[in-house]
């Protein structure tokens, strides 16, 4: 079996537009939740999102690309760019061959949908732009990544609603490693925050008005966000004979399903997740530093989450740190787990853990560390990501220090 | 506008040209306008004329609507505008 590391990593995100300017906003505990601004906002309940504001598609694709590319594919394409470039890598000849792209996302272009469902339904058009399959179809941010970056290895999409992006980053992983794949672009890209998109998610009645607290005894709800995050995952030889920068080693993958509820999450499934990423990567528990949780910030993921970590890593539960950075970000669903991937790199590198914002209150269903408020500096081995999706779909990858 | 100043700017803007640079004994393909660029022009015609073109982008040389320069297409719009009148 072949190692398998990190040479890239790009985003986009409420946070920042690049992985500098998330990660120091993260260090720094800053939110990047604000009033959401589009069409037919007044109509909403739900009015506060992770959105990127000031956001200029102009700036990085020409018209007809704009014309082609939904918002989520926009997204993914620019945290490639950025991932690509840091690693240094020029695709072409036997590489170009073997290599490919898998990226995670919920709703792929559901801007694209819901303006044209608008223009046909209630405005009453009988015409819409030729473009709005290929723009909407969830494989068309991973297409426009593999022909951009000229990737004509196994390419596709992974839709596992919030857990997407890790089980697409945990497939990258098994094809670099197993040997079918030099390089894998992965990650995942998610833009929901559209009228009908929030719509939807206020029938659930899980989100909340004010603001993400993940882990707070007060606590009310999630809130969504936007973006998308995407790295190099490279076969390691490959990496070292080229010389270069590795910023972290996939080590260990799992997935589970909860095979209970469609929305309920379970403990028992969470819990088996955690416990497979740490055997598939020979990891002890006492190695573990840190967690990225999937910290939803509702009643029911986050006292689950924590009862699943207690289980899996046992007495090391109240010594690891765990915290949630959903709060700064908001939750960007298919993409959530690739940008919080960010904070499980700076653990590793800087040594620096990303804090839960927004908490207030202590829970005793949530007893353990969960880095409230203020960033915090330790030295840390190897770290954990954690992400459970709607459906009771699990997927937890640990990385290792390079 | 006339029909074939309007057809003629459409048509230049998928080119990226300026409707100077296209010319009635221009085809799409002299354009650089590909299949999908051709079906956006469509798109594009259809709604400035607000009629429907009869195109087929499975059988472009099966369709009535004739393509093979912009005097066809600019041809063919302006029979369809003369028919929606009658």
């Amino acid at each position: 079996m072949k190692r398998v590391v990190i040479t890239g990593a790009g985003t986009i995100n409420a946070l920042g537009r690049d992985v500098p300017e998330t990660l120091e906003a993260m260090r720094e505990g800053r939110c990047g939740i604000s009033e959401l601004e589009f069409r037919d906002v007044e109509r909403l309940a739900i009015r506060i999102g992770g959105q990127i504001k000031g956001y200029e598609p102009e700036s990085s694709f020409n018209r007809q690309q704009m014309a082609l590319y939904d918002r989520f594919t926009q997204f993914a394409l620019l945290a490639a760019r950025q991932a690509v470039a840091q690693s240094g890598l020029d695709f072409t000849g036997a590489l170009a061959d073997c290599s490919g792209v898998v990226l995670g996302t919920s709703g792929g272009g559901l801007t694209t949908q819901d303006e044209n469902y608008r223009s046909v339904y209630e405005e009453g058009k009988n015409r819409v732009h030729p473009f709005v399959v290929p723009k909407l179809m969830n494989n068309a941010a991973a297409s426009h990544v593999s022909m951009e970056m000229n990737l004509r290895g196994p390419t596709f999409t992974v839709a596992t609603a919030c857990a997407s992006s890790n089980h697409a980053m945990g497939l990258a992983y098994h094809m670099v490693r197993g040997g079918t794949c030099s390089v894998m672009l992965t990650g995942g890209s998610e833009s929901m925050l559209c009228f009908g998109g929030v719509k939807a998610w206020e029938g659930l009645r899980v989100m909340s008005r004010d603001a993400c607290r993940p882990f707070s005894a007060n606590r009310n709800g999630m809130v969504q966000g936007e973006g998308a995050g995407v790295y190099v995952f490279e076969e390691y030889e490959h990496a070292r004979a080229r010389g270069a920068e590795i910023l972290a080693e996939v080590v260990g993958f799992a997935m589970t399903s909860d095979a209970s509820d469609i929305v309920m999450p379970s403990k028992q499934g969470a819990a088996r997740a955690i416990t497979g990423a740490l055997r598939d990567g020979g990891i002890d528990a006492s190695e573990v530093g840190y967690i990225n949780a999937h910290g939803t910030g509702t009643a029911a993921n986050d006292k689950t989450e924590c009862a699943a970590v207690a289980d899996a890593l046992g007495g090391q539960a109240d010594r690891v740190l765990i915290s949630s950075t959903k709060a700064m970000h908001g939750h960007c669903i298919g993409g959530t787990g690739a940008i919080e991937l960010l904070a499980c790199i700076m653990a590793l590198r800087d040594g620096i853990i990303a804090p839960t914002i927004g908490y207030e209150e202590p829970d005793p269903e949530c007893a353990l560390d969960v880095v409230p408020n203020e960033a915090r500096e330790t030295d840390v081995s190897v770290v954990l990501s954690n992400a459970f999706a709607f459906g009771g779909l699990n997927a937890v990858l640990a990385l290792r220090r390079a | 506008m006339s029909v074939k100043d309007r057809v003629i700017a459409i048509i230049a803007e998928q080119a990226v040209l300026e409707p100077s640079d296209v010319t009635m004994e221009s085809t799409l393909e002299d354009l650089g306008i590909d299949s999908l660029g051709l079906v956006e022009s469509i798109f594009a015609i259809e709604e400035e004329f607000d009629i429907s073109v009869p195109f087929n982008a499975n059988e472009p040389e099966a369709s009535d609507f004739d393509i093979s320069s912009v005097a066809s297409i600019v041809g063919g719009i302006e029979a369809l505008i003369a028919e929606q009148e009658k």
